[in-house]
């Protein structure tokens, strides 16, 4: 069942996360949050730039949050996804799940997740002191680099969140 | 800084020409190199599907590197042998990195 599911250019807010997710069949609410860190790949991160193709975002949001729903029922799932200008510490993407027990409601939240950062179209560029750089996006900075794309090169597909 | 709100600002079938034209998207590090958020580009005759538009915009835009790029059309991904039909609105997603 699709609680609340949003792309948004304000701070999020949990509480409204939680309140949106519950009823009165829950025991358990498993919750995730993304936040900013001051680092990645070895890189000083000051600043991160989420953008959003907002309207495609949101739509596969609630697919990925309807099929959830589908593959563990009673789940109640909320996703909200924050664009724009974010510093070190800030909220970038909220997931909860709640269900009767919690393991369906942890599996679902990680499903959410994981989900959202495979097939959600949301980019975040880096700025720091190596100027800015779109994550994912192997551009002349990784060429550079003395390994092969196809063989373990991690660090151009980060892990935040 | 960039705006963070990219949602498309016009509708396809609005174009004054009509006939065959779709509306392009163009994201992340993908509108930089092609300098613009989106365009329009009429397709050829016959029947046009994904990896032909996509070798249409590397003809187009040479510096664009479409290899790892999957392409939606009106907001589902679309695998490379979709069909493509006057009215899309096709979008290039480069590599998402959201979380």
């Amino acid at each position: 069942m699709t609680a609340l599911v949003a792309v948004r250019d304000t701070p999020l807010d949990l509480g409204e996360a939680i309140a949106a997710v519950g009823a009165d069949h829950v025991g358990g609410v498993a919750v995730f949050l993304g936040t900013v860190r001051n680092h990645n790949d070895g890189r000083a991160v000051t600043l991160l730039e989420y953008h959003a193709y907002e309207s495609m975002a949101e739509r596969q949001m609630r697919k990925i949050v309807d099929g959830i729903a589908a593959e563990i029922p009673g789940v109640r799932l909320a996703a909200l996804h924050r664009v724009g200008e974010l510093r070190v510490g800030d909220v970038a993407v909220i997931c909860v799940a709640a269900s009767e027990h919690r393991g369906e409601a942890f599996r679902a939240c990680r499903a959410l997740i994981d989900r959202i950062k495979a097939d959600v179209p949301i980019w975040k560029r880096e700025h720091g002191p190596d100027g800015p750089y779109w994550v994912g996006w192997q551009d002349a900075r990784c060429a550079g680099h003395d390994h092969a794309p196809a063989s373990g090169h991690e660090h151009a597909h980060d892990d935040h969140g | 800084m960039t705006s963070t709100t990219d949602a498309p600002t016009t509708d396809p079938r609005d174009t004054a020409s009509g006939g065959r034209e779709v509306q392009v998207l163009y994201f992340a590090a993908l509108r930089e190199q092609v300098g613009r958020a989106e365009e329009q580009l009429t397709l050829p005759a016959g029947e046009v599907r994904v990896a032909e538009l996509v070798r249409l915009l590397e003809a187009k835009h040479p510096q664009l590197r479409l290899d790892a790029v999957r392409v939606a059309l009106n907001e589902e991904f679309a695998d490379a042998s979709a069909p493509v039909a006057p009215g899309d609105v096709v979008a290039l997603i480069p590599p998402v990195s959201g979380g």
